[in-house]
């Protein structure tokens, strides 16, 4: 089955009377990454969590490649924080392949492989909550390309990093989404989003205020939110 | 203390009926932390993750329940299994595996309680990383079982110190027979009120040796395991 077009048809998500998202339609095609923007409590972790189907729309339907199970096949996610297993870091690995419903037989290949694509070959063997953030962060990667994914989620992934630790990740997003993996990243960082962004989404008070071509996004943003936003101003709605 | 001196020389001196007693203490012990695990765990990491009517009030239940009184259990389970009870034709009554059976009854509601506890915190940390990766709900239970192993001996420690220690439930249900059925908690009760006190003093010292070196080796191994696996 697959994932793409991911599809929102006026999605609305609250929690009680506290709206998160609102009237939200949008289509992500294959294709280069997607990053999402805009400040704090914006809604960019509300949409890549009902991206990913971790949590179910209040109002309006997502589908993925025309259907609604929200079942995980070939998407995967990373967290801002990702939660490492307690056990070694190939095992961290080997398991998402287990997850993941790769052959028995193929599991050790494929997780060697995953490592070195992440770098992490040579600490394998350490186990997983010893390793740095950056690490960590990059074997939540590796993970997640366990997977075989057609789209990929990154919550920030690279929020809490030092800029090396930041370069590396890049280095792996990139990689992937130049091997036809769809990339949907939320990210608070403009020179990161210049980086890796093909087009770009623009939140603000849980509304889609921009959704267009990155070099169009920086260059001509249309709405006041989206110019203020860019120029480094508060961005408070009125 | 010609008492204490006498006891010392029964432990040191390899005093085959004081050692056989403890051999079988030992054995009623394990085996009950063992079927009790056998139930706690899974039971505890079910009611961690299952949301369903009457939760709240199992939860209630099966804390309450690590404070029964080992009498009590010990008299359950001889009404079950006496000749005329439901489970009497398999003339387990006065038997060893009558006094595991008991004590896994006061431990499995132990383990499962703290077990409920340690998974659900997991749970609430591990939720989205596991759903995300797609885990079907049974496997979910053995990863974070799995994964909280170091917490988890802590659980098991407590359901053995509780077994070890109680006399009431093993008196009941296996009649102190000695060479058959006597214990050191038992021993223990029936020498003083004999007053052998050198036999009951010398297991009283191995009792508390034992807890000991139990707690101690468990220790050990979370921070070798803490080490190895963070």
């Amino acid at each position: 089955m697959r994932e793409l077009p991911l599809l929102f048809d006026s999605v609305g998500v609250s929690i009680g009377a506290t709206p998160l998202l609102t009237d939200l339609s949008l289509t992500l095609n294959a294709g280069a990454p997607t990053l999402v923007i805009g400040p704090n409590g914006a809604g960019k972790s509300t949409l890549l969590r009902l991206a990913m189907g971790l949590i179910a729309p209040t109002r309006g339907r997502v589908t993925w490649g025309g259907h609604q199970d929200p079942a995980p096949r070939r998407r995967a996610m990373v967290f801002q924080r990702p939660v490492m297993l307690r056990r070694s870091a190939l095992q961290n690995v080997t398991y998402a392949l287990e997850q993941a419903g790769v052959a028995k037989e193929t599991i050790e290949t494929r997780a060697s492989a995953l490592l070195a694509q992440v770098g992490l070959q040579d600490i394998a063997h350490r186990p997983a909550r010893r390793l740095s953030g950056g690490e960590q962060q990059r074997l939540a990667l590796a993970r997640a390309l366990a997977r075989d994914p057609e789209l990929l989620i990154l919550d920030e992934p690279t929020a809490s990093l030092d800029p090396a630790a930041t370069r590396a990740v890049e280095d792996i997003i990139a990689q992937a989404a130049d091997s036809g993996i769809k990339i949907l990243m939320a990210s608070h960082d403009l020179g990161q989003v210049r980086r890796l962004a093909g087009e770009v989404i623009f939140l603000s008070h849980g509304r889609l205020r921009e959704h267009s071509a990155a070099q169009m996004f920086f260059e001509n943003p249309k709405t006041p939110l989206a110019q203020a936003f860019l120029r480094g101003d508060i961005v408070l709605e009125t | 203390m010609p008492e204490g001196l006498s006891a010392w020389q029964l432990v040191v001196s390899g005093d085959p009926a004081l050692y056989a007693i403890v051999r079988l203490s030992l054995m009623v012990s394990l085996l009950a932390v063992g079927l009790g695990a056998l139930i706690g765990l899974p039971l505890g990491g079910l009611i961690a993750l299952v949301r369903f009517p009457g939760r709240g009030a199992l939860i209630v239940v099966i804390n309450a329940m690590m404070g029964l009184p080992p009498v009590v259990v010990g008299l359950l389970v001889f009404l079950l299994l006496s000749r005329s009870g439901p489970l009497g034709s398999f003339g387990l009554l006065f038997t060893p595996t009558a006094m595991v059976i008991a004590q896994a009854v006061l431990i499995a509601p132990i383990i499962a309680a703290l077990t409920r506890q340690i998974v659900e915190d997991l749970w609430l940390e591990y939720r989205d990383e596991l759903q995300a990766m797609g885990v079907p709900p049974l496997q979910r239970l053995a990863t974070l079982l799995y994964d909280a192993r170091i917490s988890l001996v802590t659980a098991l420690l407590a359901g053995f110190g509780r077994a070890a220690a109680e006399v009431g439930a093993v008196m009941i249900v296996g009649g102190n027979i000695a060479n058959h059925t006597r214990t050191m908690t038992t021993a223990i009760a029936l020498e003083t009120s004999k007053g052998d006190l050198p036999l009951a003093m010398g297991l009283g010292m191995v009792l508390i040796f034992i807890v000991l070196a139990v707690n101690a080796s468990a220790w050990g191994l979370r921070v070798f395991a803490e080490k190895r696996i963070g």
